[in-house]
C-alpha cells in the first residue's frame, strides 16, 4: 500500500490523522488554511465584544461578558495548538493574519454598537459558530478534532449568555425592545454568510469534503442554523428579518430569502466597518507587547548564563 | 529568537486516581510560567487537580513508518489478554 | 458603638474594599485583547474577573446589611466619582505593562497581608469572602513578583519602564496603610484591619522583590491620598462615565 493510499484507507475507515502520520501536502496545506483561519476569527473575535466589557450594563453581566471574551482567546489558543502540530509556528501564522495573507471570519468587520449587539453576537454569531463546530468535532485531522470538541464544551455557554440578554431586551422596555430587534436585523444576514458561500461556488469546500476536513456541506449547515433560528425568534417576540421565510413542510425546512452576496464580498474586501480597526488593533497590541517579548527572552538568557557559571 | 516563545505540551489529571492526560499545548518562557499559563488556559473551569508541562521538542514520539516494527509483534500475542482465556461456567469472575 | 452604628460602618467598609476591587478589575480588563502575547490576554483577564467577583461579593453584602432593596449594581452604577471610596492607586490608568504589573506587585502584596488578617474578622462574611480572595491572591502574587523580575531583570528598556512605573505609583502606596476614625473603629471591634500595622512587613516584601529584581525602593519624596473620602484623581470620572453610561442611559430597566 502506497503512503496516499493508506492515507485515504484511514479516512475512509473513520480512522483520525494524526499529526506523525505521512499525508499529501494538500491536506496539510488546506488543514493549516482552515484551523489557523478558525483561531484568527477567535481572537479577533475578542475585540468586538470585549469593546462592551467596560460597559455592561450590570456586574452580572460583566462577568460573563469577561469570561466568555477569554473562552474567545483560549479557543484560539487551542486552535493555534492544534495548527502547530502541522508543524507551522504560531508566529507565522499570525504574521500571514496581521499581513492579510491569512484571513479571519467576516462577521468580525461589523461594528457592536450597542449593548444588544453584544447579545445578538453571542445568540446568532456564536449560535452559527456552533453549528459548524459541532459538524467540525468528526473532522479527520485528530488535533483539530480534540480542539473541536473540546470548545464545543465550553461554548455552550455562550450561545445561552446571548440567548438571554436578547430575551430581557425584547421583554423590557420600548427602548430595549427597540435595541434588540435593530441588533436582530443587523446581525441575522451576516452570521448567515458566516457558513461561507453556496456550494456552488465554494473554492475550498468539495476537497475538504472529500478528505472529511469539512464534514457537512456550507448550505446544509446553514439551513440546520435558519431552521433553529427561526424559532427562536419566536420565543423573543421579534419580528424575524426575513421576510420571505416560510416553513417548507415537503422539505421539513424553512425555506428563506435571498442573502446579498455582493455585500458579503464587499465586507470581506476590505470595506466593513472595522476590517481596518480590528486589524490594526492587533498589530497594535503586538507591536506594544515586542519589549515585554524581549525582556522574557533576556532574563532568561541570563538566568541560563548564570546557573551555567555556577555549575562550572 | 526574541518572538518565539518556547513550545509546551500541556497534561492535565482530572481528578485523582486518574491519568494525566494531554490536552493542547502553549507557549511559555520557562516550566514555571508554562505551569501559570496551563491553569489559566486549560483549567479556567476546575478541569484538574494537577498539571504537567513539558517542553515539546523534548517529547521523542514513534514514527508511523515504525509502526509496524513498533506494535505488530503484539498482534500475535492473544494469550496476553484476559479474553483469551475461557473459564469454566462455575468460575464466574476472575 | 451601638450594633446599629457597627452594622453601618460595617456596610460602608464593604462598600469601600467593593469599590477598590471593582475599579482595579476594570483597569485590569482594559487589557482584553491587548496583552502582550494570547497567554498573558488570558492570565490577566483571570485576574481581572477575579477581582470583578470580589466587587460582587463585597457589594452584595453591603447591600444585605443597607436592606433598604440596594443591589450589587446599585453601587457599582448609581454612584458619581464623590461617593466612590477606592484607594487612589487603582484608578490610574493602566499604562504600559510595567506600570500594570508593577501596580499588581504593590497592591498584591499588600492584599496577600491584608486579607490574612481580615480571615481574622469577627465577621463571618468578610472572613469567609478573605478566605476566597486570599487563595486568588497567592496566585495574582506569584504573577507579579516573576514579572517584577523578568521586567526588572530583562533588558535596558523594561528596566527604564519599571523604575519608572515604581516610581509613578510609589506616591500612592501610602494611602494603602492610613485609617480613617471608621476603620480605626471597626479595626478595634475585631471586624476590620489595622492597616497601619502592616505597613512593615509590606515594605520589607516588597523591598526584598524589588531588590531581586535589580530595582530600588524610592525615596518618599511626594504623597498623594484622599481616595476614602472621595477625593480622587480625574481618572475616576472617566472611568464611571464610562462603566456607568448604558446602566444610566435606560434608568430603572433590567439588564
Amino acid at each position: 500500500m502506497t503512503p496516499e493510499q493508506n492515507f485515504m484507507r484511514k479516512i475512509e475507515a473513520e480512522e483520525k490523522i494524526e499529526p506523525k502520520d505521512w499525508m499529501p501536502d494538500a491536506y496539510r496545506k488546506n488543514l493549516v488554511r482552515q484551523v489557523s483561519q478558525h483561531a484568527h476569527s477567535e481572537v479577533i473575535g475578542m475585540q468586538p465584544e470585549g469593546n462592551w466589557i467596560t460597559r455592561a450594563p450590570s456586574l452580572r453581566r460583566k462577568a460573563i461578558l469577561l469570561s466568555k471574551v477569554q473562552d474567545e482567546g483560549g479557543h484560539g489558543l487551542y486552535l493555534y495548538s492544534a495548527c502547530e502540530t502541522l508543524g507551522v509556528a504560531r508566529e507565522e501564522l499570525v504574521a500571514a493574519m496581521q499581513q492579510g495573507i491569512a484571513k479571519y471570519a467576516s462577521i468580525f468587520n461589523y461594528p457592536a454598537q450597542t449593548w444588544a449587539d453584544v447579545g445578538a453576537i453571542g445568540w446568532l454569531v456564536d449560535g452559527a459558530a456552533i453549528v459548524n463546530q459541532v459538524s467540525l468535532q468528526r473532522t479527520s485531522y485528530g488535533p483539530y478534532s480534540r480542539a473541536m470538541i473540546r470548545i464545543c464544551k465550553e461554548e455552550s455557554f455562550h450561545q445561552r449568555q446571548g440567548f438571554e440578554i436578547m430575551l430581557v431586551l425584547a421583554s423590557g422596555s420600548p427602548e430595549q425592545q427597540a435595541m434588540a430587534q435593530d441588533a436582530l436585523n443587523r446581525f441575522y444576514w451576516p452570521s448567515l454568510m458566516m457558513f461561507g458561500p453556496h456550494d456552488a461556488e465554494s473554492a475550498h469546500s468539495a476537497r475538504s469534503m472529500q478528505w472529511k476536513i469539512k464534514r457537512e456541506t456550507n448550505d446544509d449547515l446553514r439551513q440546520k442554523f435558519i431552521d433553529q433560528t427561526a424559532e427562536q425568534v419566536k420565543v423573543l417576540g421579534l419580528t424575524h428579518p426575513d421576510r420571505d421565510l416560510k416553513w417548507n413542510a415537503e422539505r421539513g425546512h424553512y425555506d428563506s430569502g435571498d442573502i446579498d452576496w455582493d455585500e458579503f464580498y464587499n465586507v470581506i474586501n476590505g470595506n466593513g466597518h472595522a476590517n481596518r480597526q480590528r486589524l490594526a488593533h492587533h498589530i497594535q497590541a503586538h507591536e506594544e507587547g515586542a519589549w515585554v517579548r524581549e525582556a522574557m527572552s533576556a532574563y532568561k538568557a541570563r538566568r541560563k548564563a548564570l546557573t551555567a557559571q555556577q555549575a562550572a | 529568537m526574541k518572538d518565539q516563545l518556547d513550545l509546551f505540551e500541556v497534561f492535565v489529571r482530572a481528578r485523582r486516581g486518574l491519568d494525566h492526560k494531554h490536552v493542547g499545548s502553549l507557549h511559555a518562557e520557562d516550566h514555571e510560567q508554562a505551569l501559570e499559563y496551563a491553569r489559566d488556559v486549560y483549567t479556567r473551569r476546575s478541569e484538574g487537580v494537577s498539571i504537567w508541562v513539558v517542553r515539546s521538542a523534548d517529547i521523542c514520539a514513534s514514527q508511523e513508518d515504525d509502526s509496524e516494527s513498533f506494535f505488530d509483534p503484539s498482534d500475535d500475542k492473544p494469550y496476553r489478554h484476559a479474553t483469551y482465556y475461557q473459564l469454566p461456567e462455575a468460575v464466574k469472575n476472575m | 458603638m451601638t450594633d446599629q452604628d457597627l452594622r453601618q460602618a460595617t456596610q460602608a467598609y464593604a462598600v469601600r474594599l467593593g469599590d477598590d476591587a471593582l475599579i482595579l478589575g476594570h483597569r485590569l480588563s482594559e487589557w482584553t485583547s491587548r496583552a502582550p502575547f494570547l497567554e498573558e490576554d488570558l492570565a490577566l483577564q483571570n485576574v481581572a474577573l477575579d477581582y470583578i467577583g470580589r466587587a460582587r461579593m463585597f457589594y452584595g453584602y453591603a447591600a444585605e446589611l443597607s436592606a433598604d432593596g440596594r443591589t450589587e449594581d446599585d453601587f457599582a452604577y448609581l454612584r458619581d466619582a464623590r461617593q466612590f471610596s477606592n484607594l487612589l492607586i487603582h484608578e490610574l490608568p493602566r499604562g504600559d505593562f510595567a506600570f500594570t504589573m508593577a501596580r499588581q506587585l504593590l497592591t498584591d502584596v499588600f492584599s496577600s497581608l491584608y486579607l490574612e488578617q481580615l480571615l481574622r474578622s469577627t465577621d463571618a462574611t468578610l472572613a469567609g469572602i478573605a478566605a476566597k480572595a486570599a487563595k486568588e491572591t497567592r496566585y495574582h502574587l506569584r504573577r507579579s513578583r516573576e514579572w517584577a523580575l523578568r521586567l526588572g531583570d530583562g533588558t535596558d528598556e523594561s528596566h527604564a519602564r519599571m523604575v519608572r512605573a515604581i516610581d509613578e505609583l510609589w506616591g500612592y502606596t501610602h494611602e494603602l496603610f492610613e485609617l480613617d476614625a471608621l476603620e480605626q473603629q471597626l479595626a478595634d471591634a475585631g471586624i476590620g484591619v489595622d492597616n497601619a500595622a502592616l505597613r512593615p512587613a509590606w515594605l520589607k516584601q516588597v523591598s526584598a522583590i524589588l531588590t531581586e529584581a535589580t530595582l530600588r525602593v524610592p525615596e518618599d519624596s511626594w504623597v498623594v491620598r484622599g481616595g476614602r473620602t472621595g477625593y480622587h484623581t480625574e481618572n475616576l470620572g472617566h472611568i464611571l462615565s464610562e462603566m456607568q453610561s448604558v446602566h444610566r442611559a435606560y434608568p430603572g430597566v433590567s439588564w
